[in-house]
């Protein structure tokens, strides 16, 4: 399958789908069984990408359009792994007016990816969040447990170097 | 039953207790507009523009009426103030994210959103303006295109997609303002297991979707003096052409259409029923060499290539049992471009081969593998009924002043049993009239209990000793169902008929699109399977053995049926294919 959607490598083992396909064993006559199927899943796996939907799908009867329609709508499921490192960059009220909107849009431009994503190497993700308690050192953003305050554009290259 | 007493606009009426307020209104005279709601297939009440005020004595409020019920003593109010300007702004909030292109869309003209914004007078479309999305169009599938730009988001389509024929490539993902329909992982259709049945078409109520147009192609072939072009009509499009013009359901215009064809400027107009009586030929044949010599059984018809297609898919193990006989429409191109073109000397590579059939999927079919018996594609352009009302109407031909027309001769004669083709049921009661007389020599004609628009229909038929259980099937969740229980050996039929649409071709995917208003009253199927039975019994021959012209093909250019000629010709092949 060719798309956009999952250029990051799959390294699902044997183990993982052991464990996945017993789960669904136990649970795919039950009625509702596809949001348990799925929060197991991305237990196991971390996030859902169309490997994994694909075993769903042939396992379950359910047409995979219907796993990813489900998949898509709700916010907790992920298409994408997490990277080695996450960025968090904050979209709170005091963040955003102090310019972290622009902080976001270098980083999707510079990493190749949009929010949500992770870099096709594996090293990066991005993901946008709420307030976490430091505004007053706004514009934030943190990598992993790291966190970086007063930032402006000028200063992502920086941080980002530290990592790769 | 029980029946309950409401009272519609101040009127009292007496309706079976479980009735919907929308078929109280219907049989009160009114008709509240759906846009969601269809009959059999889509009952969410998501749209909001059926809105009609009820009483149940808590005082007025505003209900869904397709899926709400009447209750004893209910009053029901359909035209007041609120309701109207519920689904006015309904609508006014709809067009916000509507890329309003009419004056260039497909369905300028039936659209029901169009109406709607008539009916409820609608001044300024852009009243909501503010963000929208933009959708690209999806052209990946070799018969329609997707242009979410214009969809409304009822998800008629996602519904008789899963529900109906039970496949499900097409869906609601993302949510809330980015709600769009598509396939998984944002596949274009032409990578999923999409059948090409076209149904998602023919219950869309805007121009979102739409088959792929080759008018332009068709009278491009014609304007080419070197090309011969000749066209081949199914049965099902005599008995919904005349829907193009206004004519009523189940009008059949056999005769208008042969005159429209030659208007256009086809050099021959033949029928596609001829090639019906050949693939009865050869059907019959292979089905009694199959249980006279222990062939794979049962056997299932091959006619329908979304039914095809979606063997290949989801039975890839039973592609086996598929006839091996091309389809009506491929063996009508086959002929005419082997024997048709070498009695009237004129080179295969010349002639443009037309086809007017009811079905989407035949868009598909012609771009198959081994399709090609003169080294040439059997067919060229497969265009649907609705295309051929376009062409008819582009070309300025008053339809309603036409005179009835005869077919072209040879290939445009044909028997009942070639017209019956076009409803469910009708392949198997041809072939059973040929196989009988071929094993037993005894004459039967009417088979009325392979009639009507059930899903799952089953008879067994003594001929020689032997029980000849049979069944017929239309719409692809019943061929699911029957499949599963063939496969666990609950079910030991010899002959199988599938179609893929429900009701057969006269409701392919490639039919003229009637609204919800008409759809959640009329039972379609019925009116224009009508037409096909009405034409059999009118006509002198009925039985494929005894057409004329099947007799001078076989004499002068197949030999037997089976034989190794009509294998090279009449028969094809069949791949196996994943789900996506």
């Amino acid at each position: 399958m060719n798309t956009a959607k999952s250029t990051v490598q799959f390294k699902g083992t044997p183990e993982q789908e052991t464990e996945l396909l017993d789960f669904i064993r136990e649970k795919k006559n039950d009625k509702g069984a596809l949001m348990p199927i799925l929060q197991k899943a991305q237990e196991i796996y971390g996030y859902l990408p169309v490997e994994v939907q694909k075993i769903i799908s042939d396992n379950t009867g359910i047409p995979l359009e219907k796993i990813y329609g489900v998949v898509t709508f709700y916010a907790q499921f992920s298409l994408y792994p997490k990277g080695e490192y996450t960025i968090s960059v904050c979209l709170g009220t005091a963040c955003y007016v102090k310019g972290s909107g622009d902080i976001f849009d270098k980083l999707q431009e510079m990493l190749g990816i949009s929010g949500g994503e992770c870099t096709e190497d594996g090293k990066f993700s991005l993901e946008a969040c709420r307030c976490i308690g430091a505004c007053g050192l706004a514009p934030v953003l943190t990598v992993n447990e790291d966190v970086y305050g007063r930032l402006t554009v000028d200063d992502v290259d920086k941080i980002i170097a530290k990592y790769v | 039953m029980e029946n309950i007493t409401v009272k519609i606009n101040g009127a009292e009426l007496s309706v079976p207790k479980g009735t919907t307020v929308l078929e109280a209104a219907h049989i009160a005279g009114i008709e509240i507009p759906t846009l969601c709601y269809m009959k059999e297939i889509n009952a969410i009440g998501a749209c909001r523009i059926c809105v009609t005020e009820v009483n149940e004595g808590k005082g007025f409020r505003l209900v869904a009426a397709c899926v709400y019920p009447c209750s004893d003593k209910m009053e029901i109010c359909t035209n007041s103030p609120k309701v109207i300007e519920s689904r006015k702004k309904t609508l006014e909030l709809i067009l916000s994210t509507h890329d309003r292109k009419c004056l260039s869309c497909v369905r300028s003209g039936n659209c029901e959103l169009q109406k709607l914004c008539r009916d409820y007078d609608i001044q300024d479309a852009s009243v909501y303006d503010g963000i929208r999305n933009n959708y690209e169009i999806d052209n990946s599938a070799a018969h329609m295109y997707r242009d979410n730009n214009k969809c409304v988001l009822c998800r008629r389509c996602v519904a008789v997609c899963s529900e109906v024929q039970g496949i499900g490539v097409i869906g609601a993902n993302e949510r809330g303002f980015k709600t769009f329909i598509g396939s998984a992982f944002d596949m274009g259709l032409g990578e999923t297991s999409c059948v090409s049945c076209g149904q998602c078409i023919a219950v869309c109520p805007v121009g979102a979707i739409s088959e792929k147009d080759f008018t332009k192609e068709v009278f491009d072939a014609i304007a080419d003096p070197e090309k011969t072009v000749i066209v081949q009509t199914a049965p099902a499009v005599r008995a919904a052409l005349g829907e193009c013009f206004g004519l009523p359901i189940g009008t059949n215009v056999e005769g208008k259409m042969v005159s429209a064809l030659r208007k256009l400027g086809f050099d021959k107009v033949f029928d596609t029923d001829f090639g019906a009586d050949l693939t009865i030929m050869e059907e019959a044949h292979e089905f009694i060499d199959r249980v006279k010599n222990g062939g794979v059984l049962p056997m299932i018809t091959s006619c329908s290539p979304g039914w095809v297609k979606y063997c290949e898919h989801y039975f890839p193990e039973m592609t086996e049992n598929l006839s091996t006989c091309k389809s009506p429409q491929q063996m009508f191109g086959a002929a005419t471009k082997t024997y048709y073109a070498e009695k009237m000397g004129i080179d295969p590579k010349n002639i443009v081969m037309v086809s007017i059939m009811p079905c989407t999927a035949k868009k598909f079919e012609t771009g198959r593998d081994n399709q090609n018996a003169a080294g040439v594609p059997d067919v060229d352009y497969a265009l649907t009924t609705r295309e051929l009302g376009r062409m008819i109407e582009r070309a300025g031909i008053n339809f309603h002043a036409l005179p009835d027309e005869k077919f072209d001769e040879p290939l445009g004669i044909s028997s009942g049993a070639g017209v019956i083709f076009g409803a469910t049921g009708g392949v198997m009661e041809a072939a059973l009239r040929t196989a009988v007389h071929t094993l037993t020599g005894e004459d039967v004609v009417d088979l009325p209990e392979l009639r009507g628009t059930k899903g799952i229909k089953e008879a067994v038929y003594k001929v020689c000793d032997m029980d000849i259980k049979v069944a017929v099937v239309s719409g692809l969740k019943n061929a699911k169902e029957l499949l599963e229980k063939v496969q666990k050996g609950e079910a030991d039929y010899q002959f199988i008929e599938i179609m893929g649409c429900p009701g057969g071709c006269v409701n392919g995917g490639g039919q003229p699109q009637q609204p919800a208003s008409i759809r959640n009253f009329v039972d379609i199927r019925a009116e224009r399977a009508k037409v096909l039975y009405d034409i059999d019994k009118s006509m002198p021959v009925r039985k494929s053995h005894e057409n004329p012209a099947i007799k001078e093909i076989y004499d002068n250019y197949f030999g037997e049926p089976g034989s190794h000629k009509a294998h090279e010709v009449l028969h094809t092949s069949y791949v196996k294919r994943t789900i996506n």
